[in-house]
């Protein structure tokens, strides 16, 4: 079902990665994003994937639960595989098929690519998993914060992407909803060619566009009502503010990415597994 | 002191055609007359459509009069410089408990008000932890808003208004979306407000049963003030009042029907217990 | 002819830390032609039950008998079952899309595969049967008032001609005129079609006056599944599922209590004014009887 869906949602629990100030753990996820793509060996992944189950165990959230996040992403990975599975055709020919044909390098690059795909996205939900929207925001804004000088609005950008975040489920919801009752009404969103179900999906569209803002103009106007007035004169109630075990984060993020560079790179043993 | 006063206010909504031009105006107020005093509950009744939103949207400054005037804590609503005061003295909770939530987490939103009104961090978590315990909602101080019922909801939008420690709260509607525990639930909070931190309160509503023990009552119709007076004065007159699009709680019919046959009873009983009291008397004669 | 349910479980999320037993072994039989009410607090399982009866949600555990059929066999066809089960969800005006209410209405009959000229006439029937002026019938829904948009969204499922009408709190978010509007208008469409109504309600009040039956809902269980009066009887336990009587139930409990002999059953004012004045009479009578 589509409320299922838990990518970019926020996990309460109360674990060391929680607590974590939210600057930290942007950066150590850009970070432990950039470190996925500067190796090339099974040494190099596995000390990625070691880092990441530290992680995931650091962070209290289930297991089972972030595995459901990847759900959406699945046709995603399909997509990948295929492609690198039978578009390269160097290296040395495991099979062929018809005209496709299936090289070592092939499919050691569909391997490599799902693994880091899924890192990727495993990494980043991890993140929003751990810090509430708002963190987030203040974490963003904080960041780039120096984009100010150049009359970039930084505090209204961030409180954009907090509000998006928290309506996403409300709105999710209320899709499922409004397709339930145009089910109840005979509609049909399975059947029928592309062109027939894009036009099916005209009866959940406009009910969900319309919703959307009549909710935006009430929260407009709830804002204004507890008078807010863009980020002039605005006090924090949870300031940014750097603690020991963020300076620690960051020196452990930036082991990490060294070790990983150099074991990936240079590690002398290269076991392939085929 | 007036904590609110209205004179002859007048609101008018323009109407366009489709190119955008004014076509003429349509009046939703139509000079109403309100006094509200400091400490005072006071309601405002109407059915859908009759002008009580839009008047509500006057007295936090989000609407500003055609015509006439509002005054809210002695200021003028009308003078650009006076907006935030205004804002911050009155306080406004709506009746879509979704949409007037901004923070994920409950506490980060009761926090949103005073962080707009620049208060120094250690007093804006001191204020949360107080609104919150003022409704009743501090064990919920982490979780997400998503996960409350209505009434819980409902709760935290009025501790976000108490944080800003208004003179004064306007609640729009706040239980027409809610279920009867929701309601009752909203309506307690409201009480306990009163009597704890004696903060004025006007209610906006259709549902009669709620404002039995306002101070002060008034019916709206067609943008215009119809009836004004105390509840009792109110509920006694059950016909008009029906042909306001409003009705009364079942006690009150049931002693109107009552009435009506012969029994000997007074008119504007708003409680049962009331009722019972007088029947037992009927039938002791 | 009817819905019956035997021993359905439905189970959110199941095996997941979300898990919830919304629906726990319901057993349950609506007839033809009856006017029932379903109470319950909010998450006592009425709109997951609901949704069941047009197959929109599919029971963990259990059977559902559409006119003897079983709903869940393989081969049982849905769609027939959603054009004789019309479901009217809480605020139906937010489903509504077309430019006009005339087209919006003509949704459902479109997606039976009806022609054009059938479609409107169903449509005209249902917006007739909801008491929506003509004049509206070409402005867009958007335009219209609150208790507007709910009749043209009713009259929406009710061009489907369906045989049986659920309606998820029709009244929520109307005003008193509004709500006593729309419930005259369902009580109408019951007296002049054969239709099955089921209304879900928190409105005690509501229900007492037009239910047959009511079937109260308590953690996903059928707590009371009787007449109003029986119901209402329990009123000390529908207290405690988060519910309550009607007000002139309780004034009558306390009378009696008081010590006048009045029949407590009456659930609705005018029940309640009769028996009062009954019992007024009698006791003068008595009174009479006694100084002869």
């Amino acid at each position: 079902m589509i409320r299922d869906i838990t990518i970019g949602q926020y996990y309460p629990a109360k674990s060391i990665l929680h607590r974590l100030d939210p600057r930290v753990k942007l950066v150590s996820t850009l970070l432990y994003l950039i470190s996925l793509f500067l190796f090339r060996s099974v040494a190099g992944y596995l000390a990625a994937t070691l880092f990441l189950i530290a992680v995931i165990r650091a962070s209290k959230v289930p297991f089972g639960y972030i595995v459901k996040g990847l759900k959406p992403i699945v046709m995603l990975l399909l997509i990948t595989v295929v492609f690198n599975l039978f578009l390269k055709k160097d290296g040395e020919v495991l099979f062929s098929v018809w005209k496709l044909t299936v090289t070592t390098v092939g499919l050691r690059n569909a391997v490599y690519m799902t693994i880091r795909l899924i890192y990727l996205i495993v990494g980043s939900s991890l993140m929003t998993f751990t810090t509430t929207p708002n963190e987030l925001t203040d974490g963003i804004e904080a960041l780039l914060h120096p984009l100010n000088k150049i009359h970039v609005p930084v505090h209204e950008v961030a409180m954009m992407m907090s509000i998006a975040l928290r309506f996403i489920p409300i709105l999710l919801e209320e899709t499922d909803k409004i397709m339930k009752a145009q089910q109840a009404r005979g509609a049909d969103f399975e059947s029928g060619n592309v062109m027939q179900r894009a036009k099916a999906m005209i009866p959940i569209l406009v009910p969900l566009f319309v919703s959307a803002f009549r909710r935006a103009y009430d929260l407009a106007m709830a804002m204004e009502a507890r008078c807010y007035r863009g980020g002039d004169g605005r006090t924090k109630m949870k300031p940014l503010r750097y603690k020991g075990r963020d300076w620690a984060a960051y020196v452990i993020m930036v082991g990490y990415v060294v070790s990983a560079a150099v074991i990936g790179r240079y590690a002398p043993f290269k076991i392939w597994i085929f | 002191m007036d904590m609110i006063q209205t004179e002859k206010l007048i609101f008018e909504y323009e109407k366009r055609d489709e190119d955008g031009n004014v076509i003429g105006a349509s009046r939703a107020i139509d000079g109403v007359d309100i006094d509200v005093k400091e400490g005072q509950f006071v309601a405002v009744l109407g059915h859908n459509g009759s002008g009580k939103s839009t008047f509500a949207k006057h007295l936090n400054a989000i609407l500003v009069p055609t015509d006439g005037t509002v005054w809210v804590d002695g200021r003028n609503t009308k003078e650009p410089q006076e907006l935030w005061n205004v804002r911050q003295a009155a306080g406004m909770v709506f009746q879509n408990p979704d949409n007037q939530i901004i923070g994920t987490v409950v506490e980060e939103d009761v926090g949103f008000g005073p962080e707009n009104l620049g208060v120094p961090t250690d007093e804006i978590w001191q204020r949360v932890e107080e609104s919150l315990k003022a409704v009743g909602m501090l064990s919920y101080r982490h979780h997400s808003p998503n996960k409350l019922s209505g009434g819980q909801k409902q709760r935290v939008a009025i501790a976000g208004v108490v944080a800003m420690e208004p003179k004064c709260i306007v609640l729009d509607e706040p239980t027409a979306m809610l279920d009867p525990m929701g309601r009752k639930e909203v309506l307690k909070t409201v009480r306990r407000l009163r009597e704890e931190k004696k903060v004025t309160v006007i209610l906006i509503t259709h549902y009669m049963e709620e404002v039995v023990d306002a101070d002060k009552i008034y019916v709206m119709d067609h943008g215009k003030v119809v009836m004004e007076g105390t509840p009792r004065e109110i509920f006694s007159q059950v016909e008009r009042l029906k042909e306001y699009r409003l009705d009364v709680p079942q006690v009150t019919v049931l002693a109107d029907e009552l009435r009506k046959r012969g029994i000997d009873i007074p008119g504007g009983i708003l409680r049962k217990e009331e009722l019972v009291q007088e029947l037992v008397k009927v039938f002791q004669k | 002819m009817s819905i019956r349910l035997e021993h359905l479980n439905y189970i959110y999320s199941p095996n997941t830390a979300y898990e919830k037993h919304a629906l726990k072994d319901i057993c349950l039989e609506i007839p033809d032609g009856e006017f029932v009410g379903i109470i319950g607090h909010t998450g006592s399982g009425k709109s997951t039950l609901i949704q069941h009866f047009n197959g929109l949600m599919k029971a963990t555990d259990g059977k559902l008998f559409y006119n003897g059929e079983n709903i869940y066999e393989q081969g049982y066809h849905m769609k027939k079952l959603r054009n004789e089960v019309g479901l009217v969800f809480q605020y139906p005006e937010h489903q509504l899309f077309e430019t006009d209410v005339m087209a919006d209405v003509c949704f459902g009959p479109k997606n039976q595969g009806l022609s054009k000229e059938e479609c409107r006439e169903r449509a005209l029937e249902a917006l007739k049967l909801v008491g929506l002026k003509e004049k509206y019938y070409k402005s867009s829904p958007f335009e219209l008032s609150g208790g507007q948009k709910r009749r043209a969204a009713i009259a929406g499922v009710l061009a489907m001609r369906p045989k049986v009408l659920v309606l998820d709190e029709p009244t929520a978010g109307l005003d008193p005129k509004g709500r006593d509007d729309i419930l005259e208008q369902v009580a109408y469409l019951h007296r002049q079609t054969d239709m099955t109504v089921i209304l879900v309600s928190h409105s005690m009040e509501d229900i007492a006056r037009y239910a047959d039956r009511i079937i109260v809902m308590n953690h996903g269980e059928v707590l009371y599944n009787d007449e109003p009066k029986k119901v209402f009887a329990h009123y000390r336990e529908l207290e405690r599922a988060g519910l309550a009587a009607p007000q002139v139930t309780y004034i009558m409990h306390d009378l009696k209590e008081c010590g006048l002999s009045v029949n407590i059953e009456a659930t609705t004012v005018a029940e309640a004014a009769d028996e009062i004045i009954n019992a007024l009479e009698n006791r003068k009578n008595k009174t009479v009887e006694k100084g002869k």
